[in-house]
């Protein structure tokens, strides 16, 4: 029979359809994994509060189970505690950043009102020299930033909390 | 069935539904691709809260309207929305000042919501906060932009917090609803909510040299369901589809 731990390791296998080079895993938008006799089920949680990949994730869940021999699969969504990108895996970061997207820095709550720009490094080149365009991004999750040095517009992973 | 909390939770998700129609409104239409953008992707948050709110609201109601009748299928009167989210979106300065003015009642707002009984309610606030600080940075920064801009941005971002000002009071309105669920639930004080959004306000009209307007007139009704000729006109287009076609899904 199944654990939990066969569960989250199939799991690594769900891509977020946002940006498919992470795994809801190394998003960390999966909270639980609770399987007994009856039933698995499974705990998620949105990034952002109108995220419109929810239901598609939910389905690859299932789906992706039922290859594995798992039916008997429920879903279900909570907002509590809500998702911060803290939550993103160090192998997420680093497949953020080979993707081409900067992952969040360490932004203080504080920091959000009338502070700096966060400091981002360009994903192409490394420069530190970067400037933000726009605070929202081709999702919600991100931020539109331009390299000084190389040029390369590009996308960063905003900090949530 | 809890009835005030059940119109409580429909206020929130009104006025995160009304402006985030309005705001959609943008698609395709925003002064520079990024705004376009930026417009668009606080309209998916807003959206996003509403249908949150309006799922628990149906659970409040039993079950007896889905979250997507509750947003479709209801008549004007029975919208909850303050009448500054139904405002149209005018130019651009209109719809950042709208903004601005809403989104910092909502930091403070959602900040004290996080602490009601109510696990849902606080769910909800906790999630909508995260994404409002970075709504509400967005809006003060275009106003002190606009306003410390040109002489025609100036004037013309200027003129619409003179229009505007007036749907303020309305942010704080209280009513037997709130009177009756503060204690049990430990709502946020909307007194308190003010001190905090004057002040964020001031700082940032300041900033962006712009002046608040001296007129006392001040217009109400919406959290009761009396609403200006603009929601009508909302919800027309917004009902349209389930109303020529009723149960159509795609
Ligand atoms: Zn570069």
């Amino acid at each position: 029979m199944v654990n939990s731990e066969n569960i989250w390791k199939f799991l690594e296998e769900v891509a977020d359809p946002e940006i498919p080079v992470l795994s809801i895993i190394d998003l960390g938008v999966v909270l639980d994994v609770v399987v007994n006799e009856e039933k698995c089920l499974i705990t998620i949680t949105p990034t952002y509060s109108g995220c419109p990949a929810m239901k598609h994730i939910e389905n690859q869940i299932v789906e992706l189970l039922s290859i594995k021999g798992i039916s008997n699969v429920e879903v279900k969504q909570v907002l509590s505690p809500a998702w911060t990108t803290d939550w993103i895996s160090e192998s997420g970061r680093r497949k953020l950043l080979e993707y081409g997207i900067a992952p969040p820095v360490d932004e203080i709550d504080k920091s959000i009102l009338f502070g700096d720009d966060p400091k981002v490094n360009c994903p192409k080149c490394g420069s530190a020299s970067t400037r933000m365009i726009s605070l929202f991004g081709s999702t919600a999750c991100k931020a539109q930033y331009q390299c000084k040095d190389c040029l390369e517009p590009f996308d960063y992973f905003k900090c949530l909390k | 069935m809890n009835k005030e909390l059940f119109e409580y939770v429909l206020r929130v998700g009104d006025d995160s539904l009304i402006l985030g129609q309005r705001l959609s409104e943008w698609c395709g239409h925003g002064p520079i691709l990024e705004e376009d953008i930026a417009l668009t992707n606080i309209a998916l948050d807003l959206i996003g809260q509403a249908t949150n709110l309006f799922e628990y609201a149906s659970q409040i109601e039993g079950g007896k309207r889905s979250a997507d009748q509750l947003a479709f299928l209801r008549f004007d009167r029975e919208y909850r929305n303050l009448l500054l989210v139904e405002q149209p979106n005018g130019d651009f300065g209109d719809t950042i000042m709208r903004q601005f003015l809403f989104d910092a009642f909502r930091k403070p707002f959602f900040e004290r919501l996080t602490f009601c009984t109510d696990m849902q309610l606080s769910g909800i606030a906790e999630k909508s906060l995260k994404e409002t600080k970075y709504h509400l940075k967005h809006s003060s920064e275009w106003v002190i932009r606009l306003g410390d801009g040109t002489e025609e941005s100036h004037n013309r971002i200027q003129n619409s917090l003179d229009s505007l000002w007036r749907y303020t009071d309305e942010l704080f309105f209280e009513n037997d609803v709130d009177a009756s669920l503060l204690n049990e639930y430990h709502l946020p004080i909307l007194s308190d909510v003010k001190q905090e959004w004057i002040k964020n306000v001031e700082n940032v009209l300041n900033e962006a040299t712009l002046t608040i307007p001296n007129n006392n007139w001040q217009f109400k009704g919406g959290r009761e369901g009396l609403h200006s000729e603009h929601l009508g006109k909302i919800l027309a287009e917004m009902q349209y589809m389930q109303r020529a076609y009723p149960n159509m899904e795609w």
